[in-house]
């Protein structure tokens, strides 16, 4: 151990060595606390989300025009760039909340939590990859009118 | 600046709400398992909830009453739906609640919050369990155009 333990706890316990600048915080700066900040602003952003998209759908029940009315609003441009940001929301929620089961779960999780997140950052990048050209396609095709 | 294994530090979270302990059943302890119980299967349910409908086929642009009609008909679709309804609005609604707490601190605006989310749940998921287990896929008197295509003709 090369810094001197002077307090008394650490006398009590000399095995343990006393970090040099204050550590042991998930959830204070650096990817702890942004993984954190997003995953909120995510899971907040799909609630209300999801109040609309019920209510929505639920005009399957009243008749089909009714129900073809609104989802035809769905298909236009600028809903277009609406559900590929909440495919992103959804994206980044889901993979981070895996994240935070095996940091709670998992016995190396804590450890690991800053790798776990740029994990989570690169698979996001992947399913963005994945779905962004798609729904090009779809954006495209509602210009076009098609 | 003394760091003692005694005052580890890990700061405890803060909350506005108070804190209830030694009670029987913890609901707090309930609702974390609960958020991460329904979190994994909703991974499953959500990606392919949004794989069928916006990705699959034409995407977005496929969807219309003859779509919707043509899933909500068999039982898979109505208990995928309805698994998703009451998950994702509980675990949604929940992790509201988390939040109201945080920030929330004049105890009146928070009960205010909470009370707004409980309404907005129960009638949602009674809503939305009720469309897709009464819905009808081939309405009386709809043009047929507009209907799935395993309708009769009316
Ligand atoms: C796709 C699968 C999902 C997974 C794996 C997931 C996972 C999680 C986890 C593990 C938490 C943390 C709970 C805690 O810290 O105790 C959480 C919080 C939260 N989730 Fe989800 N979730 C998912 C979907 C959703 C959906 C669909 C919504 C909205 C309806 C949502 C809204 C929230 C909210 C509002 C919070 C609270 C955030 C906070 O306290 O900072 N989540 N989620």
């Amino acid at each position: 151990m090369s810094a001197a333990p002077t307090t008394d706890s650490a006398k009590k316990h000399p095995d343990i060595p006393l970090p040099k600048v204050p550590r042991g915080t998930l959830y204070r700066g650096r990817e702890g606390m942004w993984s954190w900040v997003l995953h909120r602003i995510t899971g907040v952003a799909i609630f209300f989300f999801l109040l609309v998209h019920i209510l929505d759908t639920s005009l399957v029940r009243v008749s089909p025009q009714a129900y073809n009315a609104v989802i035809n609003e769905y298909k236009t441009p600028i809903m277009g760039l609406g559900e590929a940001a909440l495919v992103a929301a959804i994206g980044f929620h889901a993979l981070n909340g895996l994240r935070i089961i095996l940091i709670d779960f998992w016995s190396v999780g804590p450890k690991r939590q800053r790798l776990m997140f740029w994990i989570v950052i690169a698979l996001w990048v992947i399913l963005m990859a994945g779905f962004l050209p798609r729904q090009l396609m779809t954006i495209g095709a509602e210009f076009a009118g098609a | 600046m003394t760091a003692t294994i005694e005052n580890a530090p890990i700061e405890s979270p803060r909350s506005a709400a108070p804190v209830r302990r030694h009670r029987r059943f913890n609901i707090e302890k309930w609702g974390w398992i609960y958020m991460r119980a329904s979190g994994v299967v909703l991974v499953v349910l959500i990606f392919g909830h949004l794989f069928v409908n916006l990705v699959s086929g034409n995407g977005v642009r496929a969807i219309d009453f003859g779509f919707v009609g043509g899933k909500l008909a068999q039982p898979f679709w109505q208990w995928w739906d309805v698994s998703m309804l009451w998950l994702a609005l509980i675990h949604g609604a929940n992790g509201m609640r988390t939040i109201v707490n945080d920030y929330a601190s004049n105890r009146l605006v928070r009960n205010v919050f909470k009370g707004a989310l409980v309404a907005a749940v129960v009638i949602l998921i009674l809503l939305g369990t009720l469309v897709v287990f009464t819905f009808n896929p081939c309405p009386a008197g709809s043009p047929a155009d507009l209907l799935p295509s395993f309708c009769p003709v009316q």
